[in-house]
């Protein structure tokens, strides 16, 4: 079989047979230990610090940011957005608890779906897990409150992140998973997706000039919570 | 796909007569120099990140078995299936059986240099299944029936009339005199066309970037959003990845993608980095409900413990193709197969033989600009150098240049007769130069005085005949 093929390949490469019983264990502790690296001193600051930073980065790859007081203002927040870039009041949300327990029903112009996204889409509503100021990035792991779709399929995304959860590096964010978050297939944390975004989806194929919105949505707001 | 490197001289010939190319070249080196020093000097921690990069790499290759099987448990734990294949035919049956399993009709695919390794498209063509490239560079080059030019900007050796004559003579339900003012227009179409197939497809193909021991997860890095519709919307995903892929744990991965998009684009980070891990979970709304991993070898585990395993830290950033003055000048398809530049001409005879590809190591010029961008430190010139060793030992160095070389190197053991070989040489080409300051054509060296001058030696001796003067001069 192939599998033997190869692995037998790599052995004789590497002239030894299977690796001994104790050098197994070293690696499987690696693995379970999982050990950071030089992680860079741009986002070691205080968590005001780290918020700051975060905002200047998603702005600086061509995203927006909104600051509300607290989650009572994410509607009118989204509201007059989607006014200011002549948008309609349609629009897809993940159905996650948080989202689902902002007051909509006083903002009764607003037309909201709670479902994954469909090709025709314009505008989705997403729940952020955790944002990482090292580079203006969200991390977006899939879970049935989170869906895949509504990053992608959609020309404008809107994601909800409350400030609390921005850590400073991507080590950072991947502690958070691994401590909240259980997977009920495999036991571990990681879901069947995480996406990490930073910025608006961009191609650089056409004569190498940046063109924002190829695929995936042409705008990123957060409505950054607290 | 077609082996063309053993014409690369006549490849990079014609590539140089190519006004269109020349053009597109001049344009995208200097801004891919641009971007990336522009992104390295904003992280002062980039030069230590790369010998972590190295090291991370090194500790995978050293425990490469280990780290594929781990990989694989974990992949199998989250529902997934992992197909092991040493060859590109076991590869391309593997996919195929997949897709008829599947049902397939039409299939997207997200870029993937292994991909284009394996030929996997006119496979899927020959075999009735209608692959879709959605990747704008790749989209473009499918439309004009080419193979990518570079390993990221696959359609870098385009211009902007290049794209607009395809598309008009590609999609023919449109009018015809429609505009394409903006470049913004251009992507208008493709984004239009590509997203009616992105919904129709039942399988989703793309490659991987890094694959995750810890996780069992493939990791996808793209701009355009391509490769995640790819994986997401169909019913199956297939994730093809070489076996030097693997990394031990998120926090490995991390490092690497620190140094990923900066060597690459210039960026800090790519706009989406995706980790997959296995099928759709309960409840979830979204997701493929197969999830499917290629794992390919295709001769890269026979480079494992020689002088070429430093090669398979490769994270295909391009960086050296960006930096390198040869690749400047020829672009990519003079190389002759799917890796350009000098990671091609390293990986290119390991994968396809150097009988095949021996050339390649010889399009350089040493300057070492590519090891000294490369974020893992592969030390390309070095194993360029190796590659023309082996040339050379298995005789597949022309003969003329095998007996000069030979010639060379009886003399160079020789330190009385080089001496006296080179005072005949000096003195006759001093004589004929006499009053010239130089030669624009020499007899035997035609290829070196094509494109440059050679100075007449002055009178007055070799080197060691004036050094031992001067020692003698001085003794007195
Ligand atoms: S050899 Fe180094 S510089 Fe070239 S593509 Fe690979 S990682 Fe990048």
């Amino acid at each position: 079989m192939s599998r033997e093929a190869i692995l037998g390949g790599i052995r004789r490469g590497l002239k030894r047979g299977e690796l001994p019983a104790d050098q197994q264990a070293m690696l499987r502790h690696r693995l379970e230990s999982h050990p950071r690296h030089l992680i860079p001193a741009r986002s070691r600051l205080p968590h005001d610090g780290q918020v700051a930073l975060f905002i200047a980065r998603v702005e600086a790859e061509f995203g927006t940011v909104e600051r509300v007081p607290d989650a009572a203002q994410v509607p009118a927040a989204l509201m007059d957005y989607l006014a200011g870039q002549n948008l309609g009041p349609r629009f897809v949300m993940a159905p996650h608890p948080e989202l689902e327990g902002l007051p909509w029903a006083d903002h009764p112009l607003l037309m909201v779906e709670r479902r994954r996204a469909e090709g025709t889409d314009q505008v989705s509503l997403q729940h952020g897990y955790a944002g990482i100021a090292e580079t203006g990035t969200l991390m977006l792991p899939a879970a049935p409150g989170r869906p895949t779709t509504l990053n992608l399929l959609p020309e404008t995304e809107v994601v909800v992140l409350h400030a609390d959860r921005v850590v400073g590096a991507y080590e950072e964010a991947w502690d958070l998973l691994r401590a909240e978050n259980r997977d009920a297939l495999t036991g571990g944390f990681m879901p069947r997706n995480v996406m990490l975004v930073t910025g608006p989806s961009r191609s650089a194929d056409i004569e190498q000039t940046l063109e924002l919105g190829a695929h995936g949505p042409r705008r990123l707001h957060v409505i950054l919570v607290g | 796909m077609h082996v063309t490197s053993p014409a690369f001289k006549a490849n990079a010939a014609r590539a140089l007569a190519d006004t269109g190319l020349q053009k597109a070249l001049s344009r995208s080196g200097p801004s891919a120099h641009a971007k990336r020093s522009r992104a390295v000097a904003a992280l002062p921690e980039f030069e230590r990140l790369r010998e972590t990069g190295r090291d991370i790499k090194n500790h995978t290759l050293a425990n490469l078995d280990f780290y594929l099987e781990a990989y694989a448990a974990k992949v199998e734990a989250a529902g997934g299936h992992v197909h092991w294949c040493s060859t590109a035919e076991e590869a391309r049956a593997a996919v195929l059986e997949i897709c008829r399993k599947a049902g397939a009709r039409t299939v997207t695919k997200g870029k993937s240099m292994i991909s284009e390794e394996l030929g996997i498209n006119d496979h899927l063509e020959a075999n009735g299944i209608e692959p879709v490239e959605t990747d704008l560079g790749e989209y473009i080059l499918q439309l004009r029936k080419e193979p990518p030019s570079h390993i990221i900007g696959p359609a870098f050796h385009l211009n902007r009339e290049d794209w607009e004559d395809t598309f008009r003579k590609s999609h023919i339900d449109l009018p015809f005199d429609r505009s394409f003012a903006q470049r913004r227009d251009i992507l208008e179409e493709a984004r239009g066309r590509l997203r009616a197939r992105f919904l129709a497809a039942d399988v989703g193909i793309t490659g991987a970037n890094f694959l995750i021991a810890e996780t069992g997860s493939s990791v996808i890095v793209t701009n355009e959003g391509n490769g995640d519709l790819t994986q997401t919307l169909p019913r199956v995903h297939i994730a093809l990845a070489s076996i030097e892929k693997v990394v031990p744990t998120l926090e490995d991965c991390t490092s690497l993608l620190r140094l990923l998009a900066r060597s690459a684009t210039g960026q800090d980070f790519s706009v989406y980095t995706t980790f997959s891990t296995g099928v759709r979970r309960q409840g979830d709304l979204d997701g493929p409900e197969e999830y499917h991993v290629v794992l390919v070898d295709n001769g890269r585990s026979n480079m494992v413990g020689t002088e070429f395993q430093d090669m398979l830290r490769c994270i295909r950033c391009a960086a050296c193709m960006n930096h390198c003055p040869v690749y400047g000048v020829t672009g990519g398809h003079a190389y002759g197969w799917v890796y350009p530049g000098p990671m091609g001409s390293v990986l290119t005879p390991a994968l396809v033989g150097v009988d095949k590809a021996g050339h390649l190591p010889n399009a350089s010029t040493f300057c070492g600009r590519c090891e000294s961008v490369c974020p893992v430190k592969i030390p390309l010139p070095k194993l360029m150098r190796h590659w023309r060793e082996r040339e050379f030992e298995r005789h597949l160095t022309p003969p003329t240049q095998r007996r000069a070389l030979r010639l060379w190197a009886w003399l160079a053991r020789r330190p009385e007769a080089y001496r006296l070989a080179m005072r005949l040489g000096i003195g006759a080409l001093a004589r004929f130069g006499r009053g010239k300051g130089a030669f624009t054509k020499l007899p035997g060296a035609g290829g070196w005085t094509e494109g440059r001058d050679l100075p007449a030696p002055e009178p007055g001796g070799t080197f060691m005949d004036r050094y031992q003067r001067q020692q003698r001069g001085r003794r007195a």
